[in-house]
């Protein structure tokens, strides 16, 4: 820590920082948790999908405080809510957009600390005609807006619920929303499809053998221990160079580790076999986590081809050869029927980054490949998605400078770094059996920053 | 010979070898220990679990570490369940401890276990002086004052001196390497066939390292990961440039074809064929016979040459001949060693004389020490057993089924310790 970070981060520095505009930032709410306060619900014009899917999670809702007059003073909860949950399934048109206003107004200002906004409506391929699909937008910007002004760690995330989507398939978005797992995830929309769900289960990954690549240390380890926590039999992966912090991870969360360059041609098969031996012939891998990558940074100008090609080859093209072989029903070892891929995908990839152009390039890659990959293996029952982090606390970047690193950290609507457990967490969301029908999205944990989409 | 049950190998893991004084200065043989049995259990998936036994050693060992192996495995992730034992063999500990557990194992007492063993020259107990040992503890004894005082007094500055281990052999007063310098001169070993074998140990050793052989049988360890003694740019023609430090001016043994002090870990996965293909654990080697053989050194006879009587015993009750193994595994004490006891399985004389028929005749350098040995690898002392034997049982299971190892290993003392190990 350098003097200036020292200074920073005294109880003096702290003082006139908070003076400054720099406030101390909220401690979110992370893990398994529940909202403490009451779960509002808000249905409109009676839809059902919201509710059926509440009480599949078992948690019980109140009612909304709406704000029918519009006046200047909106009525209040009188006390806190923990979440407003709105079912916007029924809206098509603009005029039905004052009864979001009306819900939200009296709710933004109950929210507790790490409080919840989850909306759930309709894409705008799900709707027809021209009015529904802009208003299908607009609850885009809407929920955006709402992520940016809500305070105190509250989130606001838009969830777009295919035709056929039930109960079933739309728990596990829910209840990653709900609980403090989502904790740096903000001002985000994705989309959930219709899928043979199976219920939610405790601990979720039970039984089942996931492969996670770079595990040794940072965000690798953390998806290796919430992984641990649900359940699953975790093949720590990491270059054997690394294979100090790797056997850490690997005997922390009662895994196996593979030392293993992702990028040796035979990686797929090393893993597939790893597989086969350790936990018997017949076992099949449940999930891989391709979470490995490097970065080489320099200007565009500056970046020779060695800088390029490395990372463009761990970070993109080794995964593509990796799932190529894992894909391969008759590889022993290689991912189930119903498996899951999950890549780690960048903000830099999606906004683009000064000094990053080879990475960006490489994480944005993964972005298209999740896209990409992910209707060809729909028909398999095997999703495919990925996170995008955005600046997250990890040894890599505790590198930047210390002024450049507290401006990073601070711009976006949570105020702070994300933790590498925030990145897991959301990896965790994926691979959880009950998530099948969400499938090709990139899914930003980024507090929503200010930078990119 | 048969036996009710098969000792299998299943797998193993060291730390990197480092340099006494090196990367590993500061850390204990129980944290080497450790760290090792970590690794493995990492690479197997056994964090948490019970093994049938683990037993290792250190050839050098502080009091504090009386039962070392057991106080590395209640710092590992083993279950805390798992019992253990501290074997000493010289150089052949590592090994005889694979030997215990695999007898164990086929036995019927054991369905798993872990062998092996630790090392540090860096942290070698250092002891008091007598004199300065018998005045405090006259003084801790001491009722007065005056007394103590009096026992305190008896202390002079040259007993405060602290007494460190030196690697000679008790009765005779010679180190290893001044006794491996006789039987050199003896056997007419070349200093141009020394520096050959230790420029290869190094070549095959790096050519190991660069193809990933070491992937699953190495984890890196404070920072160090790979052998610190390795020189892949070593060349006979830079061996040929270093002094002789053992057997005079005109000797032939140098710093470059003599083991570098070492610190280290290595151990072995051994289990039942059975228990080992009903949980997922997969059979590389079994480990067919085992024997040790010991000469009267102090009566002149060659310190580090007992693995010849000791193969010779084992081929014969195998119905074997030397020349039936697709890999040799002879530890590099010192380049001289591996050449000497080569030249005395080819001496009939000399065979007839440690009890065999007659020579057990040649071996193929091509199947010789083939990713390198202790010359290049480093040698800490208990480890080196743990470390071949994985190493070789992974080679054996490359070539396929029926492959088979020899494991040769000369201990102080004036004894040896061999095996034979067979692809299954």
């Amino acid at each position: 820590m350098g003097v200036l970070e020292k200074v920073f981060y005294s109880r003096p520095g702290q003082a006139v920082a908070t003076r400054a505009g720099l406030p101390e930032p909220p401690v979110l709410r992370r893990g398994t948790t529940w909202p403490q306060h009451q779960v509002v619900l808000a249905a409109h014009g009676g839809s059902r999908l919201a509710a059926d899917t509440l009480a599949l999670l078992g948690v019980a809702t109140g009612e909304p405080v709406v704000d029918d007059a519009g006046g200047d003073h909106a009525p209040g909860y009188g006390g806190r809510i923990g979440a407003l949950v709105v079912d916007a399934t029924g809206i098509r048109e603009i005029a039905e957009l004052e009864w979001l206003r009306a819900v939200l107004r009296p709710a933004v200002r109950s929210l507790e600390p790490s409080g919840r906004v989850v909306l759930i409506a309709r894409g705008p391929a799900d709707v027809a005609g021209l009015e529904a699909r802009a208003v299908a937008q607009a609850l885009d910007g809407i929920d955006r807006t709402v992520g940016k002004e809500l305070r105190k760690g509250a989130t606001a995330n838009l969830v777009q619920v295919g035709q056929d989507v039930t109960p079933a398939a739309l728990a596990s978005t829910l209840g990653f929303l709900l609980q403090g797992r989502s904790a740096f995830v903000d001002g985000q929309t994705w989309q959930v499809a219709a899928a043979d769900a199976p219920a939610t289960s405790e601990p979720p990954l039970a039984g089942r053998v996931v492969a996670v690549t770079g595990a040794a240390r940072g965000i690798g380890a953390a998806i290796a221990t919430v992984l641990g926590r649900d359940g699953a039999t975790v093949v720590a992966v990491d270059v054997p160079a690394a294979g100090e912090g790797l056997t850490a991870t690997a005997n922390r969360v009662g895994g196996s580790a593979l030392q293993l360059d992702i990028t040796a041609p035979d990686a797929g098969e090393r893993i597939a076999a790893h597989v086969a031996s350790r936990y018997g012939g017949d076992a099949r891998l449940y999930g891989i986590v391709h979470n490995a990558g490097i970065t080489r940074d320099k200007l565009l100008a500056n970046t020779d081809a060695g800088r390029w090609q490395a990372v463009l080859s761990v970070n993109l093209a080794a995964q593509l050869r990796i799932n190529d072989v894992l894909l391969d029903p008759a590889v022993a070892g290689g991912l189930a029927e119903g498996g899951r891929i999950v890549g780690v995908s960048s903000t830099s990839g999606l906004a683009g980054n000064r000094g990053q152009t080879n990475y960006a390039a490489s994480k944005a890659g993964v972005a298209g490949l999740v896209r990409a990959l992910a209707p060809v293996v729909a028909g398999r029952g095997i999703t495919v998605n990925a996170v995008a982090p955005g600046f997250i606390e990890t040894d890599m970047t505790a590198r930047i400078p210390f002024v450049q690193r507290e401006v990073f950290r601070r711009t976006n609507s949570l105020g702070q770094g994300g933790q590498p457990i925030d990145v897991a967490e959301a990896i965790g969301y994926f691979l959880d059996p009950a998530s099948a029908g969400v499938t090709g999205q990139v899914l930003r944990v980024c507090g929503q920053n200010l930078v990119g989409a | 010979m048969t036996s009710p049950r098969t000792a299998v190998v299943v797998g193993g893991n060291r730390i990197p070898f480092a340099r006494a004084g090196g990367a590993y200065a500061a850390a204990s043989n129980h944290d080497l220990l450790t760290a090792a049995i970590d690794g493995l259990v990492a690479r197997y998936g056994l964090a948490g679990q019970r093994v049938g036994e683990v037993a290792a050693g250190a050839v050098l060992k502080h009091t504090r570490d009386f039962n070392l192996t057991r106080e590395a495995v209640l710092s590992s992730a083993l279950s805390p369940t798992t019992p253990a034992c501290d074997l000493q063999q010289a150089c052949g500990t590592g090994l005889e401890a694979v030997i215990y557990i695999a007898n164990k194992i086929a036995l019927g007492q054991l369905d798993t276990g872990i062998a092996g063993g630790t090392d540090s020259a860096s942290d070698a107990p250092i002891a008091v002086s007598d004199p300065l040992r018998r005045a405090l503890l006259a003084a801790n004894a001491a009722k007065t004052l005056p007394a103590r005082l009096k026992a305190l007094a008896a202390i002079r500055p040259g007993h405060l001196a602290p007494e460190t281990p030196r690697v000679v052999e008790p009765r005779t007063g010679l180190s290893m390497g001044e006794h491996q310098a006789l039987t050199t001169k003896k056997w007419g070993i070349t200093r141009q066939a020394q520096d050959e074998l230790a420029a290869a140990s190094h070549h095959h050793l790096a050519q190991a390292w660069s193809n990933g052989f070491f992937d699953d049988l190495v984890t890196p360890y404070l920072g160090l990961t790979r052998d610190a003694s390795l020189r892949p740019d070593t060349s006979v023609e830079k061996l040929a440039a270093l002094r002789p430090v053992f057997g005079g001016p005109d000797g032939t043994m140098t710093a470059g074809n003599s083991t570098p002090l070492s610190d280290g870990a290595a151990v072995v996965l051994l289990a039942d064929a059975g228990y080992a293909a009903s949980h997922h654990l997969t059979a590389l080697a079994r480990i067919v016979d085992a024997e040790v053989a010991a000469v009267d050194h102090p009566a002149g006879d060659d310190l580090l040459l007992a693995p010849v009587a000791a193969v010779g015993r084992m081929l014969a009750r195998q119905g074997l001949t030397l020349a039936d193994f697709d890999l040799y595994e002879i530890h590099e004490a010192f380049a001289a060693t591996v050449l000497a006891a080569q030249a005395a399985w080819r001496d009939d004389d000399y065979c007839r004389g440690v009890g065999l028929t007659g020579a057990l005749g040649e071996i193929d350098p091509a199947r010789l020490n083939v990713t390198g040995s202790s010359l290049a690898a480093g040698h800490p002392f208990a480890a080196t057993g743990a470390r071949i034997v994985a190493t070789l049982a992974k080679l054996l299971a490359e070539r396929g089924t029926g492959a088979r190892g020899l494991v040769s290993i000369c201990a102080a003392g004036g004894q040896g310790v061999v095996a034979i190990l067979e692809a299954v």
